[in-house]
Parts: structure tokens; C-alpha cells; sequence
């Protein structure tokens, strides 16, 4: 049985047990008298039948998906010829991805026959096994069928049963959230757990130099990998700075400008124009960066007599800063605005200025407020991901000048993994460590500046 | 009196230290436009060339004898027939004084590779071609079109330059027998990715984008309403509730990487979906995309005032049946603003998505879920790593169909919430 025609059955099936329960239901109730009529509407007799083919056939599909390619590759390595494996010097897994990965369409003229048989073997246990699931599945929703219809009678509440499933379907989803963070702060614990096994914590924090190339055959001595990561932090930190000195003038200077100078009509044809810096993709800074800014600093430099690439921490560092101005901007905007009318009244009065009010009085009052937003910032360009792979450069250079190329976590974390397959090397799991520290610095910044501002939102409220 | 002039003295400052703090805000806010202006403007200037492309124009011989290798004149023949030496010999009908070797190779490379399987695909349809002498206007290849569409570039010493001098005179020899024209990029809208650039195309990814879009949607845009609406409408106040919505805030800040690392550790590593596909990416984005989708159904919901609920509950309704029959359908024109502007983050998002794969040179356009693929950003990410000189103007082009596609999506949003959205 292929899956669509299952599928077809299903859907054909869910709809004529809805239609049918809830005629039964209105047929019930045109019989009885009127203070004894079903408790529940006749729909929610429907609705109720429905969703009990619904939930069970689909646990069913989702666990017989996930847990298929398991059970199969059980079944497969039981079965496999013994002159095959015997013959095999490799891990029982492999022999089982070649197996996989013969199409019995086009089979090469040399492929070892056994192979061959084990392949044919494994497309028909895989054909035999899901017409078997798919077949119980619909048995399993017969019978679910038959059960919900039998259950329509005036002493059966349809509307709660379906209210509370609807319920524990919308406290399911919103505990989609909980899980995956769950799901990623385990994935990352689970692989960098495999680094460290390998490369020492402390050696991984502190370390002065990384070069994660590891030795491609066993015994080479030459290219064991380095994995300090100090040059990567810096290099992030490096970024970070420019980016801000770029961001927190403009940002801020534009808030003011716009919540206490602007006139509203000035203001709602500025918000918006902010907010579109805010909505190009990050992949157009970075191209930005690599493209233009690059290349101009590098002219500059030539024309002062330096000689610099075209990849540094300022051309990244730069454009990066112009992606987040509309972030500072519109998050000071806020808390400026917060401010209350009062305060400003009594600045005014005492005789102040518009910007002595704005120095001594708003912006101190603010400040909190600002510095939550400069920390979401920070948190956002330490997490910043294609600007700097676009434009920052790939060598781990442990340096404090500007117009050289540096490298940050999430340039790393993309080379170490791109283009590799394979997870039982240092240097793809690395890539992990690095995202563990990503994330817990984030996380631990985004907390901070959450805090920061609901206090201060409190001091004004 | 004295005091009177210290008075208006410092007035004086003051007022100084007033307009000059104006024009600094002021400085603040047109830095930022210009900012934005020179960003747009760079980007249109190099892209618009991506949209033409260079054509010449040349007498066509199909020569029998190099499309028949014997007598029988199978169909087969044309289809393994040599038509690059077709080109080559055309391009040497115009250029009858060249006869060195490597000098006509390099007269062979002024057409791009692609027509000789057009010039086949030609002959098959028409077989009354064989033995004409046809005029056609043949794509150039990419070196070609980057020198004739940008004229400062012949003005580059030799060295630095993408062709020699020589193949320049040629160049210029041709145009001025008005023999080469630019026309629409047709490649550009219909084509995948390729080696060469003035064959690839934005196609391929953009269905990938659309793949992968749609999975992002249908996972995310049910959870999270169904979240949204637990959280705003029925959770009781408790620590669970409370923890779940630490959760969300603190997801809508994670690093957009981090899930990808996520999706290559469970979805690929774990649960083994295949690498490279739009389904994996989807998920990935649906994950990303919850978040900003259970803030803005939330806030709708909270925007619905509360006498439509009293009003509900006062004729009998479960709260259940109060909000899926009436908060819910009035709240969502801003349910689906909000998430109109989740799916333009999800489109222009590439950083997870490189983690699981999605970053493969693909030719093909991808024809399901299942099928590698890649998304418009990464093919833009793709385009900029490739050294050729060419692929710098389709780089450009494909960040303008990416940035037309997102004002597409945006406006679309806006149009939304002013045309539905009740004012209460």
C-alpha cells in the first residue's frame, strides 16, 4: 500500500465518520424528548470521532517515521550474508550505508552481488514493512471509528471531551518553545562534551593560538590542531566594539532626534526608513561589506600609504554597526519616550534648554533603559553570522588593529562545518564548543538586559 | 549689570550648545539614511548590469561534414556532433587572418559554451539547417560581457585585466561591425546555478526558497497560534506558564547559527532527514519564526477589547468556543501581518541554513521537499564566494530579486493591517 493511498483512505474514512456522527447525533436528538436532548451539540459528536481517528493515526504515522529507519537497519544487519560481513573489514554501519546506498536502477557493473542481494532485500523489507504500518494504522482508525460511534448517547459530554483535547493540543504547542529549547541546549552539551574529551577545557578557553586543522591520516605529527580560542574571542570582541562605536552614536543621536526635536510628520516618515535598515538580510550587509566597504578601506589605506586586505575587522565591524542602528534606535525610542512628561515640565520650567533637558535630566533617567538596549545589541552582533563570514576573514589573528583581518566565533562555527560529513573529529566538534559559548554568552546578555529594563520599566509604571 | 551680561553671555553659549546638539541628532538620523541610500544605490548599480546580457552576432555555417561523422546521417550524430568546432569556424569566417591554435581557442571562448547545445538543439528541430549559412546572435561568454558592460574596465592594465589585449582588438573589431548587441537576461529567470555566469540563473533557488517557505509556514504558523492563543487567552498565571514564556523571549534572541546547530545535531545527526533539503530547512526556519509569530498573535489577541468576551460569555459560550468563534477571527488580520513579516525574516534568513547543508552548488532545479536545494540568500552567499569576475553583477541582481521579493512581502503586511484591522 503506497502512502498516498493510505492517505486517501484516512481522509476519505475521517470524513464520513465526522458526517456520519454527527447525523447519528442529530437523528439521536429529533427522538428524544425535549429536557432530554444530547448534551453537547450534534457537531461536537463529529468533531469528537474525528479527532479520535486523528490523534492516534497520527502518533502512530510519526512514530512509525522516526522510528522506521532504526528498526529497518535491525532488521537489515540481522539479515545480511555472512560471507558479507565476514568479508567486510569496516564498522557494520558502513557495510549498511553501502547496502543503502546502491540504486537497484543503475547497479555498476562490478558491485559485489551479495550487495546487490542485500539491497534488493533491504527495498522490499522497506516496501513490505510500510504497507504493514500503513495497514495497522487503518485498522487502528476502524476500530477508533467504531468506538467513537458508539459512545453517542445522552450521557456522553462530546463539547468537553473535544474542548479539553483542543486544550492539551494548544498547551502541546506552546510547549514547542520549552523544547527546542531543551533540543538545542543539548545538542550543543552532547557534542562539545565530545570536544572536551579531547582538547582540555581550560586549553579551549585560554589558549593563545587556533588552528583546528587535524591530521588527516592517523600518526601524521605535523598538522595536530590547535584549539585555543582566545583569538576568536578576541577577534569577536574587536568587531563588537566597532560595530557599536558605529551604532551607539547614531542610534542614540537619531532616537533623540526623532522623540524630542522631530516634528510627528518628520517622525512617521523616519521611523519607517530606520526600520527598513533593520529588515535587509543580513547576506546584503555582508555583500555590502565584501563588495564595497572592503574594498574602499583597502583603496584608502593604499592611498595613505598602508597595505591592507580587503577583508578587515572595520569593513565587518562597520556594516555590521549600520545593521544595528535601528535596533539601539528604536529600543531607546522607547525608553525615551517612557520617560515621563513630568520630569521634562520641571526641566523646562527650571529654564532649560531642550538638550540640557535631554542631557541632565531624560537621558540620565533613561540611562537603564539604553543600557538594556546596548546589551540586546551586543548580543546580536556577537551572534551576527554572515556580515562577518562575507567580510571578516577566516585567519585567527590575535590583534587589537582595526584595518587587519580577524575572525569571530560564528565565522569559525560555519567554516569548521561547512562542507563536512563527518562528526567524530575535534575539528567539526569544535564547532559545537564555539556554539555553546555563543550560546551561553547570548543568553546570559539577552537576560541581563531583560532584567534591566522590566526594573526599570517598574520605576516609571 | 554685570551679572545681566554674564546672563546673556552664557544664554548666548547656551543657545549655541542648543542648535549644535539639534544638529547632531540631526547628523544622527541623515547618517543613518545615507547609510541605507548608499547601500541601496551600490547594489542597483552593479545588479541592473546582471540583467542584460551580451549577444553577437555570427554567420552560422552547419557544416554536413562536422555534424555527419559517416554517410548515414543518424540522429544520434547531431546529438554527439562537434558544434563548438561550428563556432569556432564562424567565428573564424569573421576573423579569416587568425590560423594560430591557441589564439583560436581563445576566439572560441568569446561564445558561451551553452550554444553549442543550443545550436544542436537548433539542427534537431530543423534538420533543413544542415549545410545553410545561418545569422544568429549568440550569448558571449561571461569575461566578454563583463568587459562590454563596464567600458572602464578596457582602461585596466593588461595584466589586470580579464582578457589580453589582443582578444580587446578582437572585441573591439566586432563592435564596430555592429556585430554584438546587449538583450534581456533570460538565463537569470529561469535557470539554477552553473560554473559559468552568464548561465546561471536565480530560479532554482528561489523554488528552494519557496519549498522551504512553505514547510516554515504550515509548521509554524499553527503552533504558534495555537501557543498564542493558550498563553494570551486561556493559560492560568502560574510558573509553568511563566517559564514557557521566558522560553519564547529568550528563543526570539537566540543567534540564528544556534539553530542551525540545533537542526544539524537533531534533525540530521539524529533523526537522519536528508542534508541539503528544503524540508530540514524549513523546520529549522519554523523554529526561528515561532517566536515572532506567538508575540504578534499575542498581541492581537491582547488588542481585541475585552466586551467581545463578556458579550460571548453573557450568551452561554465556553471560553473555548469565545475565542475560536470571535477573539480569534477578529484578531487575525494581525495574526497574519505578523506573520507576513516572520516569513520575510524567514526568506532572508542563511546562517542555519548553511549549517545543514543548504549551502551545496546545485544545478538542477530542486522538484520537492526532499530534493537539495538552496535558498535565494545562500545562493547569494554562494555567488559572492565565486572568484569568476562575472558573478559579482549576479550577485547584485540576485540581492535585488531577494529585496523585491521582501518589499513584495512587507507591503503585502502593511496592506493588510490597514485594509482588516479594526480600530476599537
Amino acid at each position: 500500500m503506497g502512502f498516498w493511498s493510505f492517505f486517501f483512505i484516512l481522509v476519505v474514512l475521517g470524513l464520513s465518520v465526522h458526517w456520519y456522527a454527527t447525523n447519528k447525533a442529530l437523528k439521536l436528538n429529533a427522538k428524544l424528548e425535549k429536557g432530554s436532548k444530547l448534551p453537547s451539540l450534534p457537531s461536537y459528536y463529529g468533531t469528537y470521532s474525528l479527532l479520535l481517528i486523528i490523534f492516534p493515526t497520527s502518533s502512530l504515522l510519526l512514530l512509525w517515521l522516526v522510528g522506521k529507519p532504526f528498526i529497518l537497519e535491525y532488521i537489515l544487519l540481522q539479515n545480511i550474508p555472512e560471507q558479507l560481513s565476514a568479508n567486510f573489514d569496516g564498522a557494520p554501519s558502513m557495510l549498511v550505508d553501502s547496502i543503502k546506498a546502491v540504486d537497484l536502477e543503475r547497479i555498476f557493473p562490478g558491485t559485489n552481488p551479495l550487495i546487490v542481494e542485500s539491497a534488493t532485500y533491504f527495498k522490499d523489507l522497506n516496501n513490505y514493512s510500510n504497507s504493514f504500518a500503513y495497514f495497522s494504522i487503518l485498522i487502528v482508525a476502524f476500530l477508533s471509528s467504531y468506538f467513537s460511534l458508539k459512545k453517542i448517547s445522552t450521557t456522553f459530554k462530546a463539547r468537553q471531551a473535544v474542548e479539553k483535547s483542543n486544550i492539551n493540543l494548544l498547551i502541546f504547542s506552546s510547549t514547542i518553545a520549552i523544547i527546542t529549547t531543551i533540543g538545542i541546549i543539548f545538542s550543543l552539551i552532547f557534542e562539545a562534551l565530545r570536544f572536551f574529551d579531547e582538547i582540555p577545557f581550560f586549553d579551549f578557553l585560554f589558549g593563545l593560538s587556533w588552528s583546528p586543522q587535524t591530521a588527516i591520516r592517523e600518526g601524521q605529527i605535523a598538522s595536530q590542531g590547535v584549539f585555543g580560542a582566545i583569538p576568536i574571542f578576541s577577534g569577536t570582541l574587536l568587531i563588537t566594539l566597532i560595530a557599536m562605536s558605529v551604532a551607539i552614536p547614531v542610534g542614540l543621536l537619531s532616537a533623540v532626534y526623532l522623540s524630542e526635536y522631530a516634528t510627528p510628520k518628520v517622525r512617521q516618515t523616519f521611523k519607517p526608513i530606520l526600520e527598513i535598515l533593520a529588515g535587509v538580510p543580513t547576506v546584503v550587509y555582508g555583500f555590502f561589506a565584501a563588495i564595497t566597504v572592503g574594498p574602499f578601506f583597502k583603496d584608502l589605506a593604499n592611498y595613505s600609504g598602508f597595505n591592507i586586505a580587503s577583508e578587515s575587522a572595520i569593513a565587518a565591524g562597520g556594516v555590521m554597526g549600520i545593521m544595528i542602528i535601528p535596533f539601539i534606535s528604536s529600543l531607546s525610542d522607547d525608553v525615551i519616550s517612557a520617560v515621563p512628561k513630568s520630569l521634562r515640565d520641571a526641566s523646562y520650567a527650571m529654564g532649560a534648554t531642550k538638550s540640557e533637558t535631554v542631557k541632565k535630566i531624560i537621558l540620565p533617567a533613561a540611562l537603564p533603559g539604553i543600557i538594556g538596549a546596548i546589551l540586546l545589541a551586543v548580543s546580536r552582533a556577537i551572534g551576527e553570522t554572515m556580515i562577518v563570514v562575507m567580510a571578516a576573514g577566516i585567519a585567527a589573528n590575535l590583534t587589537a588593529n582595526p584595518f587587519e583581518a580577524v575572525t569571530t566565533v560564528t565565522v569559525q562555527i560555519v567554516t569548521l562545518l561547512i562542507g563536512d560529513q563527518e562528526f567524530d573529529s575535534a575539528k567539526t566538534l569544535a564547532a559545537f564548543a564555539l556554539g555553546i559559548t555563543l550560546f551561553v554568552a547570548t543568553l546570559f546578555l539577552n537576560l541581563l538586559a531583560l532584567k534591566i529594563v522590566s526594573k526599570y520599566r517598574e520605576r516609571y509604571e | 549689570m554685570n551679572n545681566l551680561k554674564k546672563i546673556e553671555y552664557s544664554l548666548k553659549k547656551r543657545k549655541r550648545q542648543e542648535s549644535r546638539f539639534k544638529i547632531y541628532g540631526l547628523l544622527g538620523i541623515t547618517s543613518a539614511v545615507t547609510f541605507l541610500c548608499i547601500i541601496l544605490s551600490s547594489i542597483f548599480m552593479e545588479g541592473k548590469k546582471a540583467f542584460l546580457s551580451t549577444y553577437i552576432k555570427l554567420e552560422v555555417y552547419f557544416d554536413p561534414d562536422i555534424i555527419y561523422t559517416d554517410n548515414d546521417q543518424k540522429e544520434e550524430d547531431i546529438k554527439f556532433a562537434n558544434f563548438q568546432k561550428i563556432i569556432k569556424n564562424s567565428l573564424n569566417s569573421f576573423f579569416p587572418e587568425i590560423s594560430d591554435k591557441g589564439e583560436l581557442r581563445k576566439l572560441s571562448n568569446f561564445i558561451s559554451s551553452s550554444e553549442e547545445e543550443n545550436l544542436m538543439r537548433l539542427v534537431l528541430e530543423n534538420k533543413q539547417l544542415i549545410g545553410q549559412k545561418v545569422t544568429l546572435w549568440l550569448l558571449a561568454s561571461s569575461k566578454i560581457d563583463v568587459i562590454n558592460k563596464n567600458p572602464d574596465m578596457e582602461l585596466i592594465a593588461e595584466e589586470d585585466r580579464l582578457i589580453s589585449n589582443l582578444e580587446l582588438n578582437w572585441l573591439n573589431e566586432i563592435r564596430s561591425a555592429n556585430n554584438i548587441e546587449s538583450n534581456f537576461n533570460k538565463n537569470f529567470f529561469v535557470k539554477a546555478d552553473s560554473t559559468e555566469p552568464e548561465q546561471a540563473g536565480i530560479w532554482g533557488s528561489l523554488v528552494g526558497s519557496f519549498f522551504t517557505l512553505f514547510v516554515t509556514l504550515i509548521l509554524s504558523f499553527p503552533i504558534a497560534v495555537a501557543a498564542g492563543v493558550f498563553l494570551e487567552e486561556l493559560a492560568p498565571k502560574n510558573k509553568f506558564t511563566d517559564f514557557i514564556e521566558v522560553n519564547i523571549n529568550n528563543l526570539a534572541a537566540v543567534p540564528s547559527i544556534i539553530f542551525g546547530l540545533l537542526g544539524l545535531a537533531i534533525f540530521l545527526n539524529v533523526m537522519h532527514l536528508p542534508r541539503s533539503a528544503p524540508i530540514v530547512g524549513g523546520m529549522v526556519l519554523a523554529l526561528m519564526t515561532l517566536p515572532t509569530i506567538i508575540i504578534a498573535t499575542r498581541a492581537s489577541l491582547k488588542a481585541v477589547p475585552p466586551s467581545i468576551r463578556e458579550a460571548a460569555i453573557g450568551l452561554g459560550a465556553t471560553k473555548f468556543q469565545t475565542v475560536t468563534h470571535h477573539v480569534l477571527p477578529l484578531s487575525l488580520p494581525g495574526i497574519l501581518t505578523g506573520t507576513i513579516i516572520g516569513m520575510s525574516q524567514a526568506l532572508g534568513e542563511s546562517a542555519p541554513l548553511l549549517m545543514i547543508g543548504m549551502v551545496a552548488f546545485i544545478v538542477d532545479v530542486p522538484g520537492s521537499f526532499l530534493d537539495s536545494s538552496t535558498v535565494l540568500p545562500v545562493q547569494i552567499y554562494l555567488w559572492k564566494s565565486t572568484a569568476a569576475r562575472g558573478f559579482v553583477e549576479l550577485t547584485a541582481a540576485g540581492v535585488m530579486v531577494l529585496l523585491s521579493f521582501l518589499i513584495l512581502m512587507n507591503g503585502l503586511a502593511v496592506y493588510i493591517r490597514q485594509k482588516f484591522e479594526k480600530k476599537w
